[in-house]
Order: structure tokens, then sequence, then C-alpha cells
């Protein structure tokens, strides 16, 4: 487990969202879906972010800014600097046969060096406003919806070996259709690190921690 | 790690030395998360909310109960070479005892921290002095009370834990507040209210650490809101004779190292001179004069197994 003060390399707008690119300094991208924690400026807490894309000696985060630590991290510029700590938790299990990518608006974020991983794979995108699909390019190649149609439309017949990350919805839909999708969860995280059992979420009828235990989950078929 | 002037140590229920090993490894003792007599899975998530000065958690004592604890979990913390200290929680006198007298077979358990405090649980009908005195009949291990600050004097519970046979106290634990989300109106918490703890939990820690230690001759470890070495020192210039962190370690897990750069860099009392003088109205107490004499003397609280502290 490794902290360090990363300087911001520039932040890029995408849509309504922004690009945080990082110097990578002494730390490992780790797997795709894996998480990283960023100070947020100002902020008591940090927060959890999976890698967008690794590109040599940078990390770059895609973040939407919803909230005071969000909005905090979507502020930096070139100059700043802020601790980082990971990589943190299980990404996604990369031994699939035939991967598809499924994400729903920001849960674009993982896809990108995801994809990378394995080698370009068919990857679908549901985003709620065009403004938010502009995020879409991220991921070349991409089949992309708008609102009111939903990204689980696109869903083949026989969807193979689906790696999916989106709102809960989005998620929940998915498993229904998919069982055994890998499911990338998001939770409200203090620490990312197992100590404050803040991020649980109910697997099999227990609570369990997100950042240890996730953040990608694969559900029982 | 063992040998510091103020030993530091972690706040129960803010670290997991088994997913994090070295962050124990830098503490001089590592309290556990609050061990009942049977598993518990805790509260419904939204467990935590990030608030003014602070945050909101109400975890509701999640662990494995006593036997899973002790038949997987106390190995392993025994392993890591670090003296540890056993939060234990329940909801009668009956239940402090039966974890308490489980764990006084442990060789591995140097200290026993009873939880009697927290605000995220339905509060055991017994009364503090009741809770440890049947911890106190069922273990001889050092027996430390954590109580809450949110009492109009702390200093009688203080005292009535130290009558029933308390040895040290652990000041503070979180107070009970609530967060609305601005744009549902709703609590950020599945449960409404939660454990508030960080730096707005500094002043009321001072404030009960000094009220204790001015009544009360017992080893006080102080903690709430500790950010800072100088934080720390704060506490110990007030009668704590070891500094606890907590959520800080959710911020920064390299934090021990930290604090105890600022915590050592010079001695409260030097600090206290330097910063020009005397809390008001401390200078005549006994816990103050007790706290500083005892770090020259090195009057042993007794933090593990052959580790004076």
């Amino acid at each position: 487990m490794r902290r360090e003060l990363l300087p911001v390399i520039a932040t890029e707008p995408v849509g309504p969202y922004v690009l945080v690119r990082l110097e990578r300094g002494g730390l490992e991208p780790g797997a795709p879906g894996q998480f990283f924690m960023l100070e947020a400026p100002g902020r008591l807490l940090p927060r959890p972010m999976s890698l967008c894309q690794a590109p040599p000696g940078e990390l770059a985060f895609l973040v939407d800014p919803i909230g005071p630590g969000t909005r905090a991290l979507a502020s930096l510029e070139a100059g700043h600097a802020i601790h980082v700590l990971g990589p943190l938790g299980c990404g996604f299990d990369l031994g699939v046969q035939r991967p598809l990518v499924v994400a729903g608006g920001i849960g674009i974020a993982p896809m990108p060096y995801l994809s990378e991983a394995l080698g370009g794979p068919p990857a679908l995108l549901g985003f709620r406003s065009d403004l938010h699909a502009q995020a879409a390019r991220l991921l070349p190649g991409a089949e992309v919806v708008v609102e009111p149609r939903l990204v689980t439309e696109l869903l083949p017949e026989e969807p193979g070996d689906v790696l999916a990350c989106g709102p809960e919805a989005m998620l929940e839909a998915v498993r229904a259709l998919v069982p055994g999708a890998q499911l990338a969860r998001e939770a409200p995280m203090a620490c990312g690190y197992g100590a404050c059992y803040g991020c649980v979420v109910e697997v099999d009828g227990h609570y369990e921690r997100l950042c240890v235990t996730g953040p990608v989950l694969r559900e029982a078929a | 790690m063992s040998g510091h002037a103020v030993p530091l140590l972690n706040a129960s229920g803010c670290l997991d030395a088994l997913t994090a090993p070295e962050v124990a490894r830098s503490l001089d003792a590592f309290v556990t998360k609050t061990v009942t007599p049977l598993p518990r899975e805790g509260n419904p998530p939204p467990r935590i909310a990030e608030v003014e000065h602070g945050m909101l958690n109400s975890i509701g004592l999640q662990n494995p109960g006593v036997d899973a604890f002790l038949r997987d979990h106390l190995p392993r913390l025994e392993e890591l070479g670090v003296p540890v200290w056993v939060s234990v929680g329940g909801f009668s006198a009956a239940d402090f005892a039966v974890v308490c007298e489980r764990l006084d077979a442990c060789d591995a358990v140097a200290t026993v921290e009873l939880n009697l405090s927290c605000p995220n649980v339905e509060e055991a009908p017994d009364t503090a002095s009741e809770l440890v005195s049947a911890a106190r009949a069922a273990t001889t291990k050092p027996l430390y009370a954590k109580l809450s600050p949110a009492t109009p004097d702390v200093t009688e519970t203080a005292r009535a834990v130290a009558d029933a046979g308390a040895d040290g106290l652990s000041l503070v634990n979180t107070i009970r507040g609530l967060a609305l989300d601005p744009r549902t109106r709703r609590p950020c918490l599945a449960l409404g209210t939660g454990g508030y703890s960080g730096p707005a939990l500094r002043p009321v820690a001072l404030a009960c650490v000094h009220a204790c230690a001015s009544a009360l001759d017992l080893p006080i470890v102080g903690m709430g809101g500790v950010w800072s070495g100088r934080d720390a020192r704060d506490l110990v210039e007030v009668g704590a004779r070891a500094v606890a962190i907590g959520t800080v370690l959710f911020s920064d897990p390299g934090a021990p190292a930290r604090v105890r750069a600022g915590l050592n860099a010079e001695s409260p009392r030097e600090e206290a001179l330097e910063g020009g003088g005397q809390l008001a109205g401390a200078g005549e107490s006994p816990g103050r004069r007790d706290a500083s004499s005892d770090l020259r003397t090195q009057k042993t609280l007794q933090i593990g197994p052959n580790v004076p502290a």
C-alpha cells in the first residue's frame, strides 16, 4: 500500500466530466477496475476513483463533479499536487473468452484502461444526455445510446463475458440479464483500505467491505 | 515498536490490522474493532458521511463475534508483533463478562478496552459501573473504560468506573450527530444518526481528558480528532499518557509516523513553556502534574506485555 504526493499534469473537460491527469510517481497503475484514494483539497476524506487511463508516467482519473470533493478534484490545475493512495481493491478478472464492456454514465471511468488491457473488446455505453455522451470519445468504436434508450437494450442475445460499471439500477438490470457478469460497484468510502467498514455492500446475505472484496464483484451465475 | 515516550495507538474501529499490517506495526499497540459475544452484521449502508470538520459513521459494531475472533483473528494479530488491545462491547453486563472471560485466557491480549459508549447501537440498560464490574470479575487483564464525552460531567462516570475496577480511561468516543443530504433533505446515513469524529472533536476530547486527569489518578489514552503531532501533544499536556488516532487514519495511513514525529519533536513541557504558559485553570491540577512527571519518571502505562511505555 503506497501513498505519494503526485503533481497534476493537467485537467481536461470531457463533456460534463473532468479528466484529472497526474504524474504517476512511484505508484503502480494496478489492474483495471482497481481504485485509488485521491486527496480532495480542502476536504477531510479522500475520494475513491478507479483508474481511467495509464499512459507512460501518468495516472488519469475521470471525475464527475457532483459534490464538494469531486468538485475540488475537478478544479485542480497544473502545478497543484495531491496525495494518492493505491492501487486498492480487486479489479476485473481479465481471464475471459468473449469480453463485452458495458458502462453507464460515469461508469465509463475504468473502461478505457480495461479495454486497453483486453485488446479493445466491443463496448456498449449509455448516457443520460448528449453532453454526457461526449465521454464516449474515451472509448472509440463503442456503441452509444442516450436516454430514454438504455444501454441494456443493446445487449445481444448471447452477451458473452460482460464487464460492467455504472449506476446501481443499470448494474441491477445487467445482473438480471447476464448472470455471472463482473460488476464494478460504487459506495461511499472513508479509507479505501479496509479500516472504516463504511463501504459495505450486501454479498450473499452478508455485509462485505467493497474496498476489500471489490469494487469488482462477480455475481453468482 | 516500543519505548516511545508517549505511546501511540489507533482508536478502536479505525484500523484493520489484517488488511493493513504495516500501519498496525507503526503503532505502539493495536486496538481491535469492538468484539461482541455473537457475530454482528452491523448497520445498513450508507454508513458514513463527510460533514463539516469531521465525519459521521454508523457501522453498528460489525464484527465476527468472540468465537471467530479468537479462532480466526487473534492468532494472526499476535503474529504482527504489536501488543493487542481488544475492544469489548455488548448489550448487558453479562455480554461484557462473557467476552472478557474468554479473553482472560489469551496471552496475546495485552489490554481490554470496554466500549461503554458506542453511539450507534442501543445502549445497555446497565450502568457503566455495572458493565465494568462485570468485566472486572471476569478478567485480570488491564481494563480501560472508553467513555462518551456526551455527558454533563464526564468525571462522574470516570469515578464510577474507577471504583468498579477500571485500570484506565480511553477518552473520548464519538458524539452522536446527524447530517441531511442537501438534495433529498433526508439523513445521509441509513439509520439517521451516527458518531461524529474528526477535528471537531479535538476541543471536546481536550476538555474531557483535562477534567478526568484533574479528578482522578488513572492513566488516560487521549483521542478525538488528532491530526498532527501538535494535537497529540495537546492531549498529553492536559493529562493523557498515551494518544490514539482515528479518523486521520482514513485519510492518511501514514499518519502514525507523522504524528509521532511531531509528538516527539519536543516534550510537552517544553512546548507549553514555549507557548507562553499554562492552560488556564490547569496550573495546579494533579492530572497535569502527574502526566508530566510520569513522562519524566517513566511511570508506566502498560501498553503490552513487556512493553513499558
